[in-house]
């Protein structure tokens, strides 16, 4: 179906409360896709004050959602068809998702206190780039909810294949320091949980994606995706 | 859309003038068999005029003519050879004011029936019994059959409308409206009976309330100035139709 | 002062005038009826139902007349009611869009606010004086008749219109033929109605005096055949009224009495038809 700008609704409170319900999830999307950022970074210089301030930001994602559960509601109070329909569908999906993500964020955070414990190690590297990976999959997807866009929807969904193949890289490499030297094994541990969070939220972004296409087009099935995380099997 | 079961009615290239207006502009459409139609679009797009051509009520009024075929059953209704008392027993009507006729309830379902068979009193009472089961009403008025009819309240006189239809064991019910003078708990009764009624009927209903088409519906078809914009399965108009039209009507942004 | 003090000034005026005219009339109503009870009472009795008019200067009653209306006005109704109805059925379902509807409404209405006097004359000279100058009750019931199948067929029209085309279509789609629907269904349902029209004929020819002077005449002994002239209480009280004979008089007033009771009463139950008939259409 073709997305034109459609006529503003003859009772204009729905678009006001249209507007408000999608810059709430904006606003969520962002602070999720910078927790994540943070969290990296405090792994990175591990900063433990750093960290802790992730792990409590969290609580306002939370708060967000719950003010577009309220919208929600309030929208769908009006008996939405079609379009509308979909909008509000989508976002109760679509903020379910981002507080997750949010949640995968916090935990990167908290885990890395316990990282510092250990030594550094070179799998880091690794690990930021599988995040900065993941943090700009949740910005273009909620780029490509901010405008509707279908076809970025559906990039960010294939490009999942790479988050999974980096992970699944680091996963391997991981697994040989730890076979190499058994006192590697707690941070390595530790390590492939944080990866094993930014993986998942990979998979919510694109989880995202396959909202914003059924908000734009009306899809609800989807060829199955290519996961290429080979860490349970080919 | 491609729907297994066959199309009772059949408009195929229908139209319809108001003296030199005219109203349908070349209407496609079937109605499937025992499934519930509505028809919706804003005042004015021709759904109601659509539904009198069914049963060709259209007829009592000048100036009113009709052209092109409507297929009951393979056969054109609108040919004048087809016979109009045979039409009449076969469609039915529901009107959108309960309009219960001046007598008592038994004699206004037996009314019709009468003037088509005639049956010996036991038979009679049979069959009014069952058309007024049918229409969930039997309980309320088995022991004041023989009260006028005047006397019921607004949401029973309808079904008393809609049993004084199927009392003549049509194919067809058309219903226009039939739940917009009602209030909601009487509305979500005759929602109730649509849906039961379909094992047996096919059912067409103009509405304008959409929430209401998208309750009681398994397909819909969008008017707009005559022309049928769009028709297909409720849950495919209503969650994603494929005109823009369609869409703005639904969700309000015009209409 | 300003808008509000001079807008409650204008209607206390319009209330004070409104209820003077309202008193004044019903003084004057009440001055009637008063006087009609008080000089009408008296001659109220058994004599006035059972002895015919009298001679001047002797006693008597009114018999005679109250059989001669009785008989005028039901053969009027007899007449104009089957016509009216017919007619105003027509209008009503044929005749609304068109010119010929218009034209049959608008000549109905010129009917209905004709003089009745000239209703009268009309009759004399197409029957009575066709019969070579022989008046009789028919002739005036005739002349009745024209009164009441106006009012007859406006009423029918008027109700029947009422009647929601939604109920015509709903019989109709049943299957019923339209003459069927129209007896079955659109009369029962106009009745109350068409019966209140007729009552209220009733009551106004009951006191028509004008057109019964030329056609009924009158007739001061009892009479049964109605091809011969027949008395009538209004007659009567036009005659008995104006002469100087008292007996006369009081016999006049007294009929006076008895005829408004009468029109009092048809008007009090027209009212009631429809009060308890009451068919709703909202």
């Amino acid at each position: 179906m073709n997305p034109q700008q459609p006529h503003d609704h003859i009772v204009r409170s729905v678009d006001e409360e249209q507007q408000r319900l999608k810059g709430e999830l904006l606003r969520m999307g962002a602070m999720a896709a910078d927790q994540l950022l943070a969290a990296l970074d405090a792994v990175d210089r591990r900063d433990e004050a750093a960290a802790r301030s992730v792990v409590a930001a969290d609580a306002v994602i939370d708060l967000l959602e719950q003010d577009t559960s309220q919208d929600v509601m309030k929208l769908a109070l009006r008996g939405p068809l079609a379009r509308d329909l979909r909008e509000i569908l989508a976002a109760i999906r679509i903020a379910s998702d981002l507080e997750r993500i949010g949640d995968y964020a916090a935990n990167v955070a908290k885990r890395s206190l316990a990282l510092n414990a250990a030594p550094a190690l070179p799998q880091i590297r690794g690990l930021a780039s599988l995040g900065g990976l993941a943090a700009e999959q949740v910005r273009r997807v909620m780029a490509a909810y901010a405008a509707q866009d279908a076809d970025a929807a559906r990039r960010v969904r294939d490009a999942d294949a790479a988050v999974d193949a980096q992970y699944t890289g680091l996963f391997r490499e991981l697994l040989t320091y730890m076979m190499e030297d058994p006192r590697h094994i707690t941070g390595c541990t530790h390590l492939l949980f944080m990866a094993k969070n930014i993986e998942r939220i990979g998979d919510h972004a694109t989880n995202i994606a396959e909202n914003v296409l059924f908000l734009v087009t009306g899809e609800e099935t989807f060829p199955p995706r290519e996961k290429r995380d080979a860490t349970t099997g080919p | 859309m491609t729907d297994p079961r066959p199309a009772k009615l059949a408009a195929r290239g229908l139209d319809f003038h108001y003296g030199d207006f005219r109203a349908l502009k070349s209407i496609d459409l079937d109605i499937p068999e025992r499934q519930v139609t509505a028809l919706i679009g804003p005042s004015g797009c021709g759904k109601s005029t659509l539904l009198r051509v069914f049963n060709r009520i259209y007829a009592l009024y000048p100036k009113l003519r009709a052209s092109g075929q409507v297929l009951l059953d393979g056969e054109d209704i609108l040919d004048p050879k087809y016979p109009m008392n045979r039409l009449r027993s076969r469609v039915g009507m529901v009107f959108q004011k309960p309009v219960p006729f001046p007598m008592t309830i038994f004699e206004n379902v037996a009314y019709g029936i009468r003037h088509h068979e005639r049956l010996p009193k036991a038979e009679m009472a049979a069959r009014v019994e069952e058309a007024l089961r049918q229409a969930a009403l039997w309980d309320e008025v088995k022991d004041k059959l023989g009260q006028n009819a005047l006397g019921l309240s607004g949401g029973q006189q309808q079904r008393l409308c809609i049993a004084r239809a199927v009392a003549l064991r049509p194919d067809v019910l058309l219903l226009d409206e039939p739940t917009s003078a009602l209030d909601p708990l009487s509305t979500a009764r005759i929602e109730q009976l649509v849906a039961e009624l379909k094992r047996d009927y096919t059912i067409a209903i103009v509405t304008h309330n959409m929430q209401q088409a998208a309750r009681v519906s398994d397909f819909t078809a969008f008017m707009y100035l005559g022309d049928l914009v769009e028709h297909g399965p409720t849950g495919t108009i209503f969650s994603n139709p494929s005109k823009q039209q369609t869409e703005d009507y639904i969700t309000g942004r015009f209409g | 002062m300003n808008l509000y003090t001079r807008r409650r000034l204008a209607n206390g005026v319009a209330l004070v005038a409104a209820c003077a005219a309202a008193a004044f009339g019903l003084l004057f109503l009440g001055w009637i009826l008063w006087t009609l009870a008080a000089k009408g009472l008296a001659g109220v009795d058994w004599a006035l139902f059972t002895q015919d008019t009298p001679p001047p200067m002797a006693e008597g009653g009114l018999r005679n007349a109250f059989y001669g209306s009785a008989v005028m006005c039901l053969m009027a109704i007899g007449i104009g009611t089957p016509l009216g109805i017919a007619a105003g059925t027509w209008l009503s379902e044929y005749g609304t869009a068109g010119r010929i509807g218009t034209a049959v409404r608008f000549v109905n209405d010129i009917l209905l606010s004709a003089p009745s006097i000239v209703l009268g004359l009309f009759v004399y000279t197409l029957v009575v004086q066709q019969a070579g100058g022989s008046f009789s009750a028919m002739a005036g019931a005739l002349s009745l008749a024209f009164i009441v199948l106006p009012v007859v067929v406006r009423t029918t029209d008027e109700m029947l219109q009422l009647v929601p085309a939604q109920m015509r279509e709903a019989a109709l789609s049943l299957g019923v033929p339209q003459w069927k629907v129209t007896m079955q269904v659109l009369y029962r349902s106009a009745l109350p109605g068409i019966v209140t029209g007729v009552l209220l004929a009733l009551a106004r020819i009951s006191g028509e005096t004008a057109p019964l002077l030329f056609t009924a005449f009158g007739n001061q002994y009892w009479n049964t055949d109605i091809t011969r002239p027949m008395a009538s209480v209004p007659v009567v009280m036009y005659q008995f009224a104006g002469s100087p004979y008292e007996s006369w008089q009081g016999i006049a007033w007294a009929g006076a009495l008895v005829l408004t009771l009468f029109v009092l009463l048809t008007s009090l139950v027209a009212r009631a038809v429809v009060a308890r008939h009451r068919v709703s259409h909202d």
